[in-house]
């Protein structure tokens, strides 16, 4: 059965997918929005770098967050200019790592949801005169949605999964960066496979059931 | 129902350079009837239509609309579409997916400050027979009903210029059918200027009183629809649509099962009408079913028959055939197709009287 500090890593993982998810849908969608519609040559440069993690080793991500965020990186600089307790080994600082983490599983289906949109009903709401900000909230957020329920899904899926970062960035300290990703590592160096069983065992059925969810939808709506 | 001060006309200066692409266009247009903007595609018609709705715009651009300034860019003066008192209807009608029909028509009328007593909501919608859609989705729709929903959503922001962009030539035959009706009713009744997007020479004969000629960004021509399409001397942007469009009056159906129409030139007899004496029509006659004969000839079966002066002659598209614009007592012009040939064998030049026998007349509806 799981114990106790199984339960608090369940805890913690679901608190960190919860805010990460939220953070993601508010900072994502103007990402999301302004790729969709530039014309600017930043258009690829960015989208790049907002890609990077798909591609990219945990280690490597995790390896220059916790640069950036130590006490001579840009962020351990600002979070120390405004007193506030050093990122590394907290849960503000795995909080921020799996944004950043995640962010293309956010990022890109918006952004496809946005440019399957087109310009013309936004042009259709400009000549019955809706100003730019009316139009993106009452036109392109609602038809939009799809995108929407997919990259939060995706979104909070992903950094379930995670582990390289989070041990990058958060070490191991109970009820504060210890993950059910790195619980079960701790389980199974501990070779005691009956734990890991039940979370491993959790995630591939919580994992699975999410998978499943979305692309039945998928396929009822054919959206992105 | 709508505001008459809108009766004041549009001037509109627009430069705009794409690759492989100009616009120079300056239009001086009349502030109420329909203006047809018409040529091939590419031609930039769709373009204008989208400068003048601030959804393009172009780096030399001036737009007056009645006495409001929309676009100077000399003074640096540019509103936004969305400022603009305006009503637009698309080709894909670009109805919002997500909302009801009703959701549809509010969402303007709402933005533009109007309630539905000053928009003439019913009025409307039973102008335009969308009265029973109210609570559909616009999915559900046919593609005639989209577009009507479409320009009743315009009209009911109470705009100061209504803009059409081809808002028919997405659909069949039968539904543009089912919605020209419709179109030439808001014609008669409504008191803004709309402007229309055309490549359709049907479309334009029967819906426009005024027409603008486009050419490779550049206006060929423009004026009063029948003055304009008597021209001979455009570029054959008709092609064999070439002909003449005349406005009559019903008045009188004969016993012999036919209607007697009268215009400004004379009479014209077509078969039986439903419309009731006095009812103005549009009637459209082609180049191609109207012959000349020097003297007026007794033994044809030919009915429509007028007497006119040749005015001027023009080469057509058609090899060995010429153009030939002819006036009636009154002024009032038609168009002739006639082979080289026959000019010659019949002596005729610019001056000469002749008969014109009309084959055929096309009636354009009310």
């Amino acid at each position: 059965m799981p114990t106790a500090e199984d339960f608090a890593a369940i805890w913690l993982t679901l608190k960190l997918a919860t805010m990460v998810t939220a953070l993601l849908l508010l900072l994502g969608t103007p990402i999301a929005w302004w790729l969709a519609r530039t014309k600017s040559w930043l258009k690829g440069p960015v989208g790049a770098v907002v890609a990077l993690p798909l591609v990219l080793p945990p280690t490597v991500i995790g390896f220059y967050m916790l640069l950036a965020m130590g006490p001579y990186g840009p962020l351990g600089k600002l979070t120390s200019l405004l007193g506030l307790q050093a990122l590394p080994f907290t849960f503000q600082g795995i909080v921020i790592a799996s944004v950043c983490y995640s962010m293309p599983f956010v990022v890109q289906p918006i952004q496809n949801a946005f440019e399957a949109i087109g310009e013309r009903p936004l042009e259709a709401a400009a000549t019955l005169r809706a100003s730019p900000l009316d139009a993106f909230f009452t036109i392109a957020l609602p038809l939009a949605r799809p995108g929407f329920v997919t990259a939060a899904i995706i979104g909070f899926a992903h950094t379930i999964g995670e582990f390289g970062v989070v041990l990058m960035i958060g070490g191991n300290i109970p009820n504060k960066t210890r993950l059910v990703s790195v619980q079960i590592y701790d389980h199974v160096e501990a070779m005691d496979y009956t734990r890991a069983h039940w979370l491993a065992g959790g995630m591939l059925i919580f994992s699975f059931l999410v998978l499943l969810g979305l692309y039945t939808r998928r396929k009822e709506k054919g959206d992105v | 129902m709508f505001d008459a001060s809108s009766s004041s006309a549009i001037r509109a200066q627009f430069r705009l350079n794409y690759p492989g692409f100009a616009l120079d266009v300056d239009l001086d247009l009349p502030g109420r009837g329909v203006t047809a903007l018409f040529g091939p595609s590419g031609s930039g018609k769709t373009t204008a239509l989208r400068c003048v709705a601030g959804l393009v715009r172009a780096p030399s651009s001036r737009l007056i609309v009645g006495d409001e300034v929309w676009q100077d860019e000399a003074t640096g003066v540019f509103l936004p579409t969305y400022r603009r008192p305006l009503g637009m209807v698309f080709q894909d009608a670009s109805l919002f997916p997500h909302l009801t029909v009703h959701g549809n028509l509010n969402y303007g009328m709402k933005r533009a400050g109007v309630t539905p007593a000053e928009a003439g909501f019913d009025v409307i919608l039973t102008l335009l027979g969308i009265d029973g859609l109210r609570c559909r989705m616009p999915g559900t729709l046919s593609g005639g009903e989209r577009q009507r929903v479409a320009v009743a959503r315009a009209l009911l922001t109470r705009p100061r210029l209504l803009l059409m962009d081809e808002p028919l030539a997405a659909l069949d035959l039968k539904r543009k059918l089912e919605i020209l009706p419709y179109l030439e009713r808001l014609r008669d009744e409504l008191d803004i200027p709309i402007l229309y997007v055309s490549h359709s020479p049907d479309e334009v004969a029967r819906l426009a009183d005024y027409l603008v000629l486009m050419e490779n960004g550049r206006i060929a021509a423009s004026g009063p629809l029948s003055e304009t399409l008597a021209r001979v001397d455009l570029p054959a942007a008709f092609a064999d649509d070439a002909g003449v469009v005349l406005d009559v009056v019903v008045a009188v159906h004969e016993e012999d099962g036919l209607t007697r129409l009268n215009f400004g030139g004379g009479q014209i007899l077509v078969s039986h009408r439903a419309e009731n004496i006095g009812q103005k029509l549009r009637c459209r006659i082609h180049a191609r079913d109207v012959s000349l004969a020097i003297d007026r000839h007794t033994d044809t079966s030919i009915l429509n028959v007028f007497q006119a002066e040749v005015i001027a002659f023009a080469e057509t598209d058609t090899p060995g055939h010429v153009l030939v614009r002819l006036n009636l007592h009154d002024g009032s012009a038609l168009l002739a197709r006639i082979t080289e040939r026959s000019r010659r064998q019949l002596g005729i030049s610019s001056g000469s009287k002749i008969w014109a026998q009309v084959k055929a007349v096309a009636l354009l509806g009310s």
